[in-house]
C-alpha cells in the first residue's frame, strides 16, 4: 500500500521523522492544539470531508433498516396471516346406502381430522414421541417430519375416533388442531365390499355402486335419500361364508357367487373372493378389487348344457325323448370330444344333461344349428355386457366368426367366455318361465310388474327346470341337495386358459348353479370356486359337483328359511309328478 | 447522574465531564436491551439443547460485570494509553487467534473456540478493535509523515490478520475486518481511483466467492430466489415480524425462538420483532444509529488523525455489524452469522464490543485543546 501523490510539504517532512513506540516525547499527539496547515492539516481535511460521506452511508443504511421494519410490520402481516389461517374446504355429506331391508351398508361418521400447524410445535421430536404413543399406526419418523416441515397446514391423520381426539387433546401440543371430516364407514366391513366399492379419502367414490351412484350419493340434495340396493345382507353373508368355505376346502384361489330372484332379476348377494375391507382404502391390494361376478369372464363349462338343451327344445330339433348316440368320443378337427362321466351308449336328451355329456351336447347342437344358438345366446345377453349397476362390468369374449366348430364347444361352454352373473342372469330366465330379466342391484317396485324379454317357451323352462331336479336328485349335481327345498341346478367344470393358450388341465373353474325350489323357482343361487384342488374326501376330484354343488346345497338349506321358502315333502305325489321326466335308457343306469 | 461537581478533579470527577455522556446513556441502553432480549430468547434455546433455561442468561451476566469494567476502565485513559494498550492486547489476541488454529474446539464445522478453563474465548472478537486500532496508528504515522510506509504495514497488519480467520474459517469477520480496514484506507486520504479501484475487487471478490466458495453460492442463491433452497431460518424471522406487528406478542409470547437455534444469536432481532414488536426494533435501530452518527460527529472536531481513525474505524465496525445482522434479520441481506453488538448472546462478542466501546468513549472524550462544539457541553 503506497500513495505517493499526496500533497507534501518538504519543509515539513523532515520534522516527521517516525519514532517508534515508547518514544512518546516525538509523538504528535501533543501537537493538536495546534491550527491544522500543511499535509496533516489537508489530511484531516480530506478525512473529515470522507467521514461525513460514511455517516451519510450509515444513515442511509440504518434508514433503509427502519423502513423494512415498518414495511414488514405494517403492510406484509396481513397477507402472511391470510396465508397462515386457510383451512380446507368442508367435505360434502354422502347419501347412506341400505340394503333391501333397510339395514345400513354405507353411512358417514363425523370424525375429527388431525393436523398440524408446524410453525406453531414447539419441538418437533418431542410432540412426535407423544403423538405415537397415542396413535400408534403412525410412524414417528414420518410424524417429526411433518412437524418440522415448516407448513401451517399438513394433515397428520385423517379421521379419528373419540377417543382418539380425546387423547390428543389431552397431550396438550400446541400447533396440533382437528378439523371436522366425515368419513364414509361400511358397519359390515368386508361384506358386499364388491358391490359397494369404495372412496377414495375426499369421499369419492372409486367402485361399485359408490362409483356408480357417485353423482347421486354426493348429491346434497338427495343425501337424505339412502340408496336402497336388492342386496340382503343376511343371504349376502350365506353366500360369502360357504363360498369362503369351499374355497379353503379345495385350496382355491378365488371364487364367485350369486343369489339372484328369478323374478325381478334383483342380486340378493354377489360375493368375489378374496375381498377387501373398504373401511381402509389404503390398505386395499389392488388385486382384491377385481370383481369375480361382475368383471371376470370365464369359460363356464357345463352349465352352457343348460342353454344348450333349452336350444334344441325350443326350436324343436329334439325333444326329450330324443336319442343321441354318446358311444365313442367325437373327432373333430385335431379335437377329440369326450365325456367326463362316460355312458359309452345311446343317450336321451335327459341322460345327456344328467350326465353332462359333451358329445351328446355338441350332436343336439349340430342339430339345433348354429344360427339358432347365436339367436339364443343373443337373446340371453351373453353377447353383450349386463346392464348392473357397477362400473366393473366384463365383455364376454364371443367367437368371430362363430363357424360350426363354436357351435360344438359352446354346446358345452367353451368357445364362449361370460361374466359368472351373465350365467346367473341366463339360469333365471330358464327357470322363470322363459322371460330374461336384466340383473340388477337395486331393490325392484314390486308394485310395478318387471318388464323381461322372453326368450324361451313357458313349455322349455318348464323341461329344463324337471331337467335342473334330475340332476341333482340322479346326476352330477346330488351334493348340492337342501332337504326340502327341491333344489334343481347344473354342475360346470371348465379348464381354465393356460399361458400358452392351450387349456391347462389341472386348473379348473367348478361350478354349480341352481334354482329353488323347482316347482315355482324363485332363486338361483351360482357358487363357483376358481383352481380348486381336489382334498383327500374328494376322491381325487375338483368339480363343480364335488366343489361347488355341497357349497350351494348349504347356502341354499341357510338362506331359504330366511326369504320364507317353505320346504315341501318331495316324496309327495304332486311333487313327483310335476318333477318327473320321462327316462328311456334308465335301464342302463 | 450529577454526582460530580465540575469543581472535582478527581480520575473520575474528570471522566465524568469530558466523556460523551448521551453515547454513554445509548450504549447502556443497549446493553440493557440486550440483556432483557437475552432474557427474552435464551431460555428456549437453552432446554432445546438440554441446559438449565437461564443458562444463557447467567452466563451473559457473568461476562457483563467485567465488561462494563473493562470499558469503564479503558474509557479512563487518555488516547496514547489507548494506542499502547492496543498495540500490546493485539499482540496477545493474535497469538491467541493462531493458537485457535491449532488448540482450538471445533464448532459448527469452524474452529473459532479456545477453551481455557470454564471459558470459552473467541479471539477473532477480540481481534477486531484491537486490529482497527492499530490499523488506524499506522495509517495516522502516514499521515503525520508520508515518509512512513504506513500503508504498507497497516496492509501486512491486515494480510496477518486475515490469513487465521480465513483459515478457521470465519468469513464473516474476514469480511467485517477488511470492510473496517477499507473505510479507514479510505478516510486516511486514499486516492480516489485507488478507492474506485477497491471497490471493484471488493465485487470481484464477491463474485469469486459465489464460484468459487459452494456455501456462499447457496446462501446468494437462497438469498435473491428463496425457492432454490431452505430458506427456513429467515422466513421464520420474516414471519416474526410480520406478527409481532407494531407493538408485538408480548414479552415471552414469541415462538420463533424455539424454532430458530440460533435465536440468542444471529436472530435475536426477529425475536425482539414478534415479542416487542416493529416499535421497539425501530428504537434499537435508532439506538445503534445514534451512537455512530453521533460518534462520528465528535470524531468530525477531531485534529489527531489517529484518534480520528481509530474512532471511525470502531465506530465502523459496530455500525456494520449492527447493520448487516439487522438486515439478514430482515432478509435485505444474505444470510451471515454476524453478531448484534450488546444485544447478541456472546460473552467474547460482548467483552471486545466492551474493549471497542470504551476506546472509542476514551477518543471522544474532551480534551485539553479540542475544540468542544458538540462534545462536552452538551450535557
Amino acid at each position: 500500500m503506497s500513495w505517493r501523490d499526496a500533497p507534501r510539504s518538504p519543509d515539513r517532512a523532515p520534522n516527521q521523522v517516525h519514532v517508534p513506540e515508547g518514544a512518546r516525547e516525538t509523538f504528535p499527539l501533543r501537537r493538536r492544539v495546534l491550527p491544522m496547515d500543511g499535509v496533516a492539516g489537508q489530511a484531516i481535511e480530506t478525512a473529515r470531508n470522507r467521514l461525513i460521506v460514511t455517516a451519510a452511508l450509515f444513515g442511509l443504511c440504518f434508514i433503509a433498516l427502519g423502513f423494512r421494519l415498518v414495511d414488514l410490520s405494517l403492510f406484509q402481516g396481513a397477507e402472511v396471516a391470510a396465508h397462515a389461517h386457510r383451512t380446507p374446504a368442508k367435505l360434502a355429506a354422502r347419501g347412506d346406502i341400505v340394503d333391501r331391508n333397510g339395514v345400513l351398508l354405507a353411512t358417514n361418521l363425523d370424525t375429527a381430522s388431525l393436523y398440524a400447524d408446524s410453525t406453531r410445535i414447539i419441538n418437533a421430536g418431542d410432540a412426535a414421541s407423544a403423538l405415537v404413543t397415542v396413535l400408534p399406526d403412525l410412524s414417528r419418523a414420518d410424524v417429526e417430519a411433518k412437524l418440522s416441515s415448516g407448513k401451517s397446514f399438513i394433515w397428520l391423520k385423517r379421521n379419528l375416533s373419540p377417543r382418539q381426539q380425546w387423547e390428543v387433546n389431552a397431550l396438550g401440543l400446541p400447533g396440533l388442531a382437528f378439523q371436522r371430516e366425515e368419513r364414509r364407514v361400511y358397519p359390515y366391513g368386508s361384506l358386499a365390499s364388491h358391490v359397494l366399492g369404495l372412496v377414495d379419502v375426499d369421499n369419492k367414490g372409486l367402485a361399485g355402486v359408490e362409483a356408480y351412484f357417485d353423482e347421486k350419493l354426493a348429491d346434497p340434495a338427495r343425501v337424505a335419500q339412502p340408496l336402497t340396493l336388492s342386496i340382503d345382507v343376511r343371504v349376502q353373508h350365506v353366500l360369502a361364508d360357504e363360498l369362503a368355505g369351499a374355497i379353503s376346502r379345495f385350496n382355491g384361489i378365488g371364487g364367485a357367487g350369486v343369489v339372484m330372484d328369478v323374478q325381478t332379476g334383483e342380486i340378493l348377494a354377489m360375493v368375489s373372493l378374496p375381498d377387501f375391507d373398504p373401511n381402509d382404502p389404503a390398505a386395499v391390494p389392488p388385486e382384491t378389487r377385481f370383481n369375480r361376478v361382475s368383471l371376470g369372464v370365464y369359460e363356464m363349462g357345463s352349465t352352457f348344457k343348460t342353454f344348450n338343451t333349452a336350444l334344441a327344445l325350443e326350436t324343436g330339433s329334439a325333444t326329450l325323448a330324443s336319442r343321441y348316440d354318446a358311444s365313442h368320443p367325437l373327432q373333430v378337427g385335431k379335437h377329440l370330444i369326450s365325456d367326463s362321466h362316460p355312458q359309452n351308449r345311446v343317450l336321451t336328451v335327459p341322460e345327456i344333461y344328467m350326465y353332462s355329456s359333451n358329445i351328446g351336447s355338441v350332436r343336439m347342437a349340430l342339430d339345433a344349428g348354429t344360427a339358432a344358438q347365436q339367436a339364443l345366446m343373443n337373446r340371453l345377453g351373453m353377447l353383450r355386457r349386463t346392464s348392473v349397476e357397477l362400473p366393473e362390468r366384463g365383455m364376454p369374449l364371443v367367437p368371430k366368426p362363430w363357424l360350426e366348430i363354436n357351435t360344438m364347444t359352446i354346446s358345452f361352454g367353451n368357445g364362449i367366455a361370460v361374466t359368472p352373473l351373465h350365467l346367473a342372469t341366463g339360469v333365471s330366465a330358464m327357470v322363470n318361465g322363459g322371460v330374461l330379466l336384466p340383473a340388477t342391484l337395486l331393490k325392484s317396485d314390486h308394485a310395478k310388474a318387471p318388464s323381461g324379454m322372453r326368450v324361451v317357451s313357458e313349455k322349455t323352462s318348464e323341461s329344463i327346470r324337471r331337467l335342473m331336479r334330475l340332476v341333482v336328485m340322479r346326476g352330477t349335481g346330488k351334493k348340492a341337495e337342501a332337504d326340502g327345498y327341491l333344489v334343481g341346478g347344473k354342475t360346470g367344470t371348465a379348464e381354465k386358459t393356460g399361458a400358452n393358450g392351450g387349456y391347462a388341465h389341472k386348473s379348473l373353474l367348478s361350478s354349480f348353479v341352481a334354482a329353488f325350489p323347482m316347482t315355482s323357482p324363485r332363486y338361483v343361487v351360482l357358487a363357483m370356486v376358481d383352481e380348486p384342488r381336489p382334498n383327500k374326501d374328494s376322491a381325487g376330484m375338483a368339480t363343480g359337483g364335488w366343489v361347488a354343488a355341497p357349497a350351494v346345497g348349504n347356502i341354499i338349506m341357510r338362506i331359504a328359511p330366511m326369504l320364507g321358502v317353505e320346504p315341501v315333502d318331495e316324496k309327495s305325489p304332486v311333487i313327483t309328478e310335476a318333477m318327473y321326466v320321462p327316462m328311456q335308457g334308465e335301464g342302463a343306469e | 447522574m450529577t454526582g460530580f461537581t465540575r469543581s472535582d478533579t478527581s480520575i473520575i470527577g474528570r471522566w465524568w465531564w469530558t466523556i460523551d455522556r448521551w453515547t454513554l446513556l445509548a450504549l447502556g441502553l443497549l446493553i440493557g436491551a440486550g440483556l432483557l432480549l437475552t432474557l427474552a430468547a435464551s431460555p428456549a434455546v437453552a432446554l432445546r439443547i438440554g441446559a438449565d433455561s437461564f443458562h444463557f442468561v447467567h452466563r451473559q451476566s457473568l461476562f457483563l460485570a467485567p465488561s462494563l469494567l473493562v470499558m469503564f476502565v479503558i474509557s479512563l485513559a487518555p488516547p496514547l494509553q489507548v494506542r499502547r494498550f492496543a498495540v500490546l492486547a493485539f499482540l496477545g489476541a493474535y497469538v491467541l487467534l493462531v493458537a485457535t488454529l491449532f488448540l482450538g474446539a471445533a464448532i459448527k464445522g469452524s474452529t473459532r473456540w479456545l477453551v481455557v478453563g470454564p471459558l470459552s474465548i473467541q479471539p477473532s472478537e477480540f481481534i477486531k478493535p484491537l486490529f482497527i486500532v492499530v490499523s488506524a496508528w499506522m495509517l495516522a504515522e502516514r499521515v503525520r509523515n508520508p515518509a512512513f510506509p504506513g500503508g504498507k504495514l497497516s496492509a501486512a497488519l491486515w494480510a496477518a490478520v486475515a490469513c487465521p480467520l480465513i483459515l478457521q474459517p470465519d468469513f464473516g469477520q474476514t469480511l467485517l475486518i477488511t470492510a473496517v480496514w477499507c473505510a479507514q484506507l479510505f478516510l486516511a486520504g486514499l486516492p480516489m481511483f485507488v478507492v474506485m479501484v477497491l471497490a471493484l475487487a471488493g465485487l470481484a471478490g464477491i463474485v469469486g466467492g459465489y464460484f468459487l466458495l459452494p456455501h456462499v453460492a447457496s446462501r446468494i442463491d437462497r438469498f435473491i430466489s428463496p425457492e432454490s433452497g431452505d430458506t427456513f431460518q429467515i422466513d421464520k424471522a420474516l414471519s416474526a415480524f410480520t406478527t409481532g406487528g407494531l407493538w408485538g406478542r408480548g414479552p415471552g409470547e414469541g415462538v420463533i425462538k424455539r424454532i430458530l437455534p440460533d435465536a440468542h444469536t444471529d436472530f435475536i432481532f426477529a425475536v425482539a420483532g414478534e415479542e416487542f414488536g416493529t416499535l421497539a426494533c425501530v428504537v434499537l435501530v435508532g439506538l445503534f444509529a445514534f451512537v455512530v452518527l453521533r460518534g462520528f460527529a465528535r470524531l468530525l472536531q477531531e485534529t489527531d488523525p489517529f484518534v480520528l481513525l481509530a474512532g471511525a474505524g470502531l465506530l465502523i465496525q459496530f455500525g456494520l455489524q449492527a447493520v448487516i445482522n439487522i438486515g439478514v434479520n430482515l432478509h435485505l441481506l444474505p444470510a451471515k452469522g454476524m453478531t448484534l453488538p450488546f444485544i447478541s448472546y456472546g460473552g467474547s462478542s460482548l467483552m471486545a464490543l466492551a474493549m471497542g466501546m470504551g476506546m472509542v468513549l476514551a477518543l471522544t472524550r474532551v480534551r485539553p485543546g479540542r475544540p468542544v462544539t458538540l462534545g462536552g457541553q452538551s450535557l
